[in-house]
């Protein structure tokens, strides 16, 4: 916005010829909304009393979590062989849900890394609550992979630290890779997502100052570093956060490759593909703006935050969605595609098998769920209809699940020796487990909202037009 | 008060008007003074003065950092301190390595970013003068200030306050230290 007008001075002589087209951009805030209002908005949702929904929600929350903590204390107490692997199929649930997490984490570094780097100024309405579900996504996948270890108090074996045994971790492994990858990825999200919230707890800080919260404003303000809103600071603020965001681009897209490396650096048919990279990191996207539409929808309801959350924000979200879900669709056709092309036997049968096969029930689940409904997105009257998105949304999350549950139990279900051949089937104490995750998500998610700003106010100011030191308050031409 | 102030504090409405200001401070020589804003205004820094921030070096330095830790460290634990054949690969080989020295390169370089903004603002902070002034909360709300220290030596309470107020500033206040 701010970018025409500061060459007008300067601006070549041609433009007063020529006289382009003043191009309408998207309203980002509706109404006309003042700084102070946006301040109350995002403040009052902190300040105000804790609503009774929030309590209920936070209750049942927590009470599904418990399946995620009596599913793992059995597990530790017991042995990994509670949950339903058993030969052939030895990376079943656990890894299932572990890609499901972390691909659906993915969409919150796409929405506050690459939409910065490319100028999107609409992510700034979501990106601080798509970044804490990063966060959360992460701490969800982070529980099986450090928990199929088996012996979990050995978890730390998976880093390179001196230990009693004097042998290092293999490096060649794509599992070792894996490793560095989901915990940089973990510490980077929380750093970025950190940066972001510094001006807004300064906010916090001295809003309770002033009401005389003394505790709060403390809490609040230990953590806001003792931030003040300098020009001088702003002007590393921001050079810092483009270089986050600059950096967490690559990150994500690696992230996710290195996690399809874990299947794709192995021989096994349906694995050993080289389109893996690229098709995870897609449909990782596609299953986080799944999430993001599932979470922000309800709260933007409930909070009323039609202002600052438009028609224009759910467009643009339903847009990537159906871009990236159908590239995920090219992906399975293609995948077809090469395994008949590249006339290998082995190759070959995977696939059929995945589509008629003893799993064909879910492989069509997943073609329907990912391939089928995102393409009703091409319809505007479809895409306003915010219960129908949201519908949309769930089954989003539903075939990126059975998604990953195809390609890593049926490829396994199925190895090149028919005499070990078996048909996989979670155990009740794997689907506790993974079933106590939404609630571990919810009650992070629920306490993020009553505790942090779910906005950056900062940033939002910054998109409103009277945040345009030359153009003053109008769309219309600049006044100097 | 005896003591000299902090500096001076002068109020301005709207962006615009804190841009324009600005730009007189700048020219009238000023060297340590300073602009609040509840969110970064785009151009002020030009309009301030300041050059580009410096960042950019620590991070690169960060991520080199990291580079190097990566790639050496599976070196040394791979070909020097526990050689170990697995699968017939070699001991060593910076195709492998790379995977992590990549990661580690972001981890380094996001650490490096974030230490070097803090330090270059000078925060974690407990204390500074500005974060007293009674009406600070707007300056993180709605509205922009403009604080002249008293440590430039242009600095003089009677001639900094009636540039403060020439240039729009409203309710131009002593600061404590």
């Amino acid at each position: 916005m701010g970018h025409a007008p500061e060459h007008t001075s300067a601006a070549p002589a041609i433009l007063a010829e020529v006289k382009p087209a003043h191009l309408p951009r998207a309203t980002l805030v509706e109404n006309d909304r003042s700084f102070s209002w946006i301040t109350e908005k995002i403040c009052g949702i902190i300040e105000g009393k804790t609503p009774t929904w929030w309590w209920v929600c936070f209750i049942l929350a927590c009470f599904v979590a418990s399946f995620t903590v009596a599913g793992i204390t059995y597990l530790v107490i017991t042995g990994v062989g509670v949950w339903g692997h058993a030969n052939p199929v030895n990376w079943a649930w656990d890894i299932v849900n572990f890609v499901f997490w972390i691909g659906i984490g993915h969409a919150g570094t796409l929405i506050s890394a690459i939409l910065c780097l490319l100028r999107q100024k609409w992510r700034t309405s979501i990106n601080r609550a798509a970044e804490a579900m990063t966060i959360f996504a992460v701490v969800c996948a982070a529980i099986f992979p450090v928990f199929h270890v088996g012996r979990v108090w050995y978890a730390w074996y998976l880093f390179p630290i001196p230990n009693s045994n004097v042998i290092w971790q293999n490096f060649r492994s794509p599992l070792e890779w894996d490793v560095f990858a989901v915990s940089t990825y973990g510490t980077v999200s929380v750093l970025f997502w950190y940066v972001g919230l510094l001006p807004d707890l300064a906010v916090l800080r001295d809003r309770f100052f002033v009401a005389g919260n003394k505790v709060r404003s403390f809490l609040y303000g230990l953590f806001a570093l003792g931030w003040r809103g300098s020009n001088r600071h702003w002007s590393n603020y921001e050079m810092a956060y483009i270089i986050l965001a600059g950096i967490s681009t690559p990150l994500v897209l690696s992230v996710h490759t290195i996690v399809s490396f874990d299947f794709a650096v192995s021989l096994l048919p349906g694995w050993h593909t080289t389109i893996f990279p690229p098709y995870f990191v897609a449909g990782a996207i596609f299953s986080g703006f799944g999430m993001v539409l599932t979470l922000m929808l309800p709260l933007r309801a409930i909070y009323g935050l039609q202002d600052l959350i438009t028609q224009y924000h759910i467009d643009c979200m339903c847009k990537i969605t159906l871009a990236t879900g159908t590239i995920v669709g090219y992906a399975y056709g293609m995948e077809f595609f090469i395994a008949w092309y590249g006339a290998n036997p082995y190759e070959g049968f995977a696939f059929i098998n995945r589509a008629f096969g003893h799993y064909a029930w879910a492989y069509w689940i997943m073609i329907g769920c990912n391939v089928i409904t995102p393409q009703f997105f091409w319809f505007k009257k479809i895409r306003e209809n915010t219960s129908l998105v949201w519908i949309l949304s769930i089954f989003v999350n539903v075939g990126m699940w059975f998604e990953r549950f195809v390609i890593i139990v049926t490829s396994l279900a199925r190895d090149f020796l028919p005499s070990s051949w078996g048909y996989y089937s979670p155990s009740i104490v794997e689907i506790f487990t993974f079933f106590g995750t939404f609630g571990v998500f919810s009650v992070l998610f629920l306490l993020f909202i009553r505790f942090l700003p779910v906005m950056p106010m900062a940033e939002l100011k910054a998109v409103t037009p009277q945040a345009d030191v030359h153009g003053g308050h109008g769309h219309a031409e600049p006044k100097h | 008060m005896a003591v000299q102030p902090y500096g001076l504090i002068a109020t301005f409405k709207t962006a615009p008007d804190l841009y324009h200001a600005a730009e007189q401070v700048r020219d009238a020589g000023y060297r340590h003074w300073d602009c609040i804003t509840p969110f970064p205004v785009h151009g002020l820094d030009k309009a301030m003065g300041l050059k580009r921030s410096i960042v950019p070096r620590i991070s690169l330095a960060g991520g080199i950092t990291g580079f190097i830790t990566g790639m050496t460290m599976i070196w040394w634990t791979g070909q020097i301190d526990y050689p170990l054949i697995v699968g017939g690969k070699p001991l060593f080989s910076p195709m492998f390595a790379f995977p992590v020295s990549y990661e580690l390169t972001i981890l380094f370089t996001a650490f490096a970013t974030i230490g070097g903004m803090l330090l270059l603002n000078g925060l974690p902070r407990h204390y500074h003068p500005v974060l007293k002034y009674d009406h600070i909360v707007r300056g993180m709300d709605d509205t922009f200030f403009i604080v002249i220290e008293a440590r430039d030596p242009r600095f003089n309470v009677a001639n900094t306050k009636a540039l403060l107020e020439k240039i729009g500033g409203a309710s131009v206040t002593e600061l404590e230290p």
